[in-house]
Parts: C-alpha cells; structure tokens; sequence
C-alpha cells in the first residue's frame, strides 16, 4: 500500500445466510480521487460501501482505511475512525426533525466544543458550496428530491472528512438537478482533496466525474479502468452495461424451463 | 439494559430529554385532562346512584378519590399514554429506522441508542406520574361537578370523607410507584418495537400496533400483581 492510498480491499469475502455476496475483491483507492462502483441491482455495492464503513464484518479478507483495518477496530475506534468518513445515503437521510441548518451543523455539535457563532458560519459555508445558503431555515420535507441531496452533502463534508462514500446519489433526480450533484461531488473532492466512492448505475453522468471505475457482477471485480478505457472497453459485461443493452452477459430472462415446456407445448415448437 | 449503559450522554445533555417530554409529555396533556374530567364525572353519577341506596352518598368523594388515586388514574392514563406516546415513539423512531436515519446516525459516528432511543425513554417515565396525578386530580374535580355542583351532594361531606378516607402512604404512593413502573414498562416497549421493527411500511405499522397491545396487556397485568402485593390484607 503506497502513503496515497487511503482505501485498501484485500482479498475481501462476504457471506449472508451462507449466499456469496463479495468473493475475492481487491481495490485500491487513493486520495484525492473520485472512484465508482458499478453493477447491477444486488450486486454487492452497497455491501461492499457498509464493509468499508464498518456496518458489517467481512467472512475473510480486510478492508483497510487510513492504515486501519476496519472490522477489527473496537466500537469506540470505529466511531474515532467514522469521524474522519462520511456517507451520502441514496436519499440523503436527513433528519426530519431537524431543519436544515441543524442538520448541517449536527455533527459539529456533537463531535466538537465550537462556540455556537462559530458553528453558525460553518454551517452557512457548507451550504454555500452547495448553493443552498438560503434555505437553511427550511425544513427536509420542503426540500425537492435534488435539494435533500445537496443538503446532505453539506452535512457529510461538515467535518472535512478523508473518505465520502455516495450510495446511489443520482437515483430518482431530474437532469439538471444529476448533473448539479455529479459536478458538486467532483468539485468539492478536488477543493477538500479526499476521496469519494461512488455506487452508482447511473453511466453517463458517473464516467463524466470519476476518475476510477470498478464494475462488480455476481460478487467479483468484472473490469476495471478509467472512464475512457470503460468506454472503449470491448469486454462484453462492460459493453453492454455501458450501452445499456437489453441482452448480453446480464440476460433479459431469468433462468427457468424452456419456454415450449413452460406453456405444456409438447416439444412440438421447441 | 443497554439504552440504561447508554444513557449517560442524553442524562448530561438534559435539553434532549426536555425536548422529549414536551412531545411525550405535554401535547399528551390534552387527552388525559379531557378523559380524566369524563371518567371522574362518571365516577360521581355511578358511586352517587349506588350510594344514595343506602343512604351514604356523603361518601361519593372518597369513592371517587380511591378509585382514581389507586387504579383508575394509573392505568388509564397509562393506557391513554401507550396509546397517544408509546405509539408516537415507535413510529417516530420506525420511520427514522425506515428512511435510515439512525443509520446515517451511526456513520456520523453518533450512537443513536443514546441520541435517539434514552432521551425518548427517560422522557416517558419522567413524564408518565406527572400525566396520571393529572389524571387523578381532574377526575377527582370532574367527581366533584357532578355530585357537588349538579347533584348537590354536601361541599363538606364530600371533601372532608375524602381527606379522612385517602392515605398519602398507602394510597397516593402507591398510586405514584404503579405510574412509574407503567412508565417504565410502555416506554421501554415503545422504543424497543421502534429500534427492533423492519424497515419497511409494514413493519412500522406493525411494531406501532404491537407497541399498543402489549403495552395495554403488560400494563393490566403489571396492574393485578403491584395491587395485589400493595393492598393485600388492607382494610
């Protein structure tokens, strides 16, 4: 592992009700760079996102953060090592009880001693790199689906953290609203120098912002590359999950008995 | 037992638990004045229609008093309570489950037992005794309209069988330690089926269900055994 990599995956197996959902994943991630995880629906990426954060511990192998390795931390040094990573859930997960600025300023209350003043100007920077300085007296529920978003980038850079892991941030967003969360996640990994992961279907917008993509199917790295060797790939699973195509390695039809047996044709059409 | 290891950061940070009990606590006020009045008033009709019989309906206050201080304030405000705030927690806190809230919690490095689940459960059993005295005081003045005021049960009669007839240690302290073990019993289950529900519509709807019925259940059986260790062989 090189003093640039802040995310190390070795060798990484995860298991539940003894189904394989990861099987054998080695990563690296440095710093500073913006690096997606792609595949299919149940895939084993936002698995693989609570494994790096600690939510779960891996069958075998390790995920490593910071020289750390994540799952044989005690729950007092996972908590010391979350402080430094942040997650972007796939609908913000904002406090509903909490109005905007409360929810920006969450963390700094409960991780630091900053005087009230202080916390006030912070907040209102973090919403202001998001363009939302001035709906920081709203509540999540006024908030558009593209606006929560944002809020909850605020609030996951409020403490500047090494690592943001983004799970699904483009799902369910209207274009103009996907390409301000793509440009924001770019911008502020440059400006903040951490790093981001990013699980994500969403194609065209990610290649445009990553530096780094993994395609993960049925729980093994199937490529991997930079967006521009992604997108001339020839490897099938990756043409056709980059072109989206109906058919290919990923097939259109669930296994099952053929389709004269299936409707009890007698094998005459078969 | 956990949330009570945990409950350290929300008892140092009191404002969550004040927070807490104006949710839990206050806006509950309403119900419980509102039946406390109604079932004190019928209280006053019942006892005074069965008293007046046998020509002691003078001792309507201390039926009235009794009945409440000892049985009816405890658990039916705690009824009232599982059902207006035990369900309230087990949503509130369901649905944070559901939207991953305490999830997002977790990864901020913030324990949600102790931001979300303690205050919410010291809040309910701060607030539960001060819900039933309520109770009982505005029934025992609903009692007192009735059979004073409307009926025209003598003012002095009324209020003097009371005070002779109601023990502070036997009766009112009692009463107090019912309320609280009820405040324990339904705030623990209110916050344990909102941790423990599924993330899913269903599963909120559930848990808010299974937090009224077996709170009810455990609060009537709670009920029979303190009555039965308190009041045993008193005369």
């Amino acid at each position: 592992m090189t003093s640039e990599t802040l995310v190390e995956i070795n060798d990484l197996n995860f298991s539940y009700d003894k189904r394989a959902i990861l099987k054998g994943i080695n990563m690296t991630m440095p710093r500073g760079k913006v690096i997606a995880i792609m595949g299919g629906s149940g895939c084993g990426k936002t698995t693989l996102l609570r494994l790096i954060g600690g939510s779960v511990a891996p069958s075998s192998g390790y995920v490593k953060v910071a020289g750390q390795v994540v799952h044989e931390l005690s729950r007092d040094e996972l908590f010391q090592m979350r402080r430094k990573m942040s997650m972007l859930f796939q609908f913000g997960a904002l406090f509903t009880d909490l109005s905007v600025f409360d929810n920006v300023a969450f963390q700094m209350r409960e991780h630091t001693n900053l005087p009230e003043a202080v916390i006030r100007d912070l907040v209102l920077m973090k919403l202001h790199a998001v363009g939302l300085r001035g709906a920081h007296k709203l509540m999540p529920a006024e908030l558009s689906g593209g606006m929560a978003r944002r809020v909850a980038l605020a609030r996951s850079i409020a403490l500047d953290p090494l690592l943001i892991m983004y799970d699904e941030p483009f799902t369910g967003l209207d274009p103009i609203s996907l390409s301000v969360i793509g440009n924001l996640i770019r911008r502020l990994t440059d400006a903040l120098g951490m790093t981001s992961i990013v699980v994500t279907h969403d194609v065209q917008e990610s290649l445009k912002i990553v530096d780094y993509v993994y395609f993960i199917s049925e729980g093994v790295i199937a490529a991997h590359g930079t967006p521009a060797e992604v997108r001339d790939s020839v490897a099938p699973f990756v043409h056709q999950f980059v072109h989206g195509e109906e058919d290919g390695p990923v097939p259109f039809h669930y296994p099952a008995n053929s389709y004269a047996s299936d409707l009890r044709l007698g094998g005459r059409f078969a | 037992m956990l949330m009570l290891l945990k409950s350290g950061i929300s008892l140092r940070r009191f404002h969550l638990i004040i927070r807490e009990i104006y949710f839990t606590g206050v806006l509950s006020l309403i119900i419980i004045v509102v039946s406390g009045l109604f079932v004190g008033m019928v209280l006053g009709l019942q006892g005074y229609e069965t008293l007046q019989k046998y020509g002691s309906e003078s001792a309507v206050g201390t039926l009235v008093a009794l009945s409440l201080v000892r049985e009816l304030g405890p658990v039916v405000a705690a009824l009232l309570f599982a059902s207006r705030a035990g369900s309230a927690i087990t949503a509130e806190i369901g649905l944070m489950k559901a939207t991953e809230q305490l999830a997002a919690m977790e990864m901020m490095a913030v324990d949600p037992i102790a931001r979300v689940v303690a205050p919410r459960f010291w809040a309910g059993v701060i607030s539960m005794p001060f819900l039933a005295a309520m109770f009982s005081a505005v029934g025992i003045f609903g009692g007192y309209l009735v059979t004073v005021v409307l009926i025209g049960v003598d003012e002095g009669s009324f209020w003097s069988q009371m005070q002779n007839a109601v023990d502070f240690r036997y009766d009112i302290v009692n009463g107090v330690i019912k309320t609280c073990v009820f405040g324990v019993a339904v705030t623990a289950i209110a916050v344990f089926e909102g941790y423990d529900a599924p993330p899913t519509a269903e599963g909120v709807s559930g848990a808010t269900t299974r937090t009224v019925v077996t709170s009810s259940l455990a609060i009537l059986g709670l009920d029979f055994v303190l009555t039965a260790f308190m009041f045993r062989g008193m005369s």
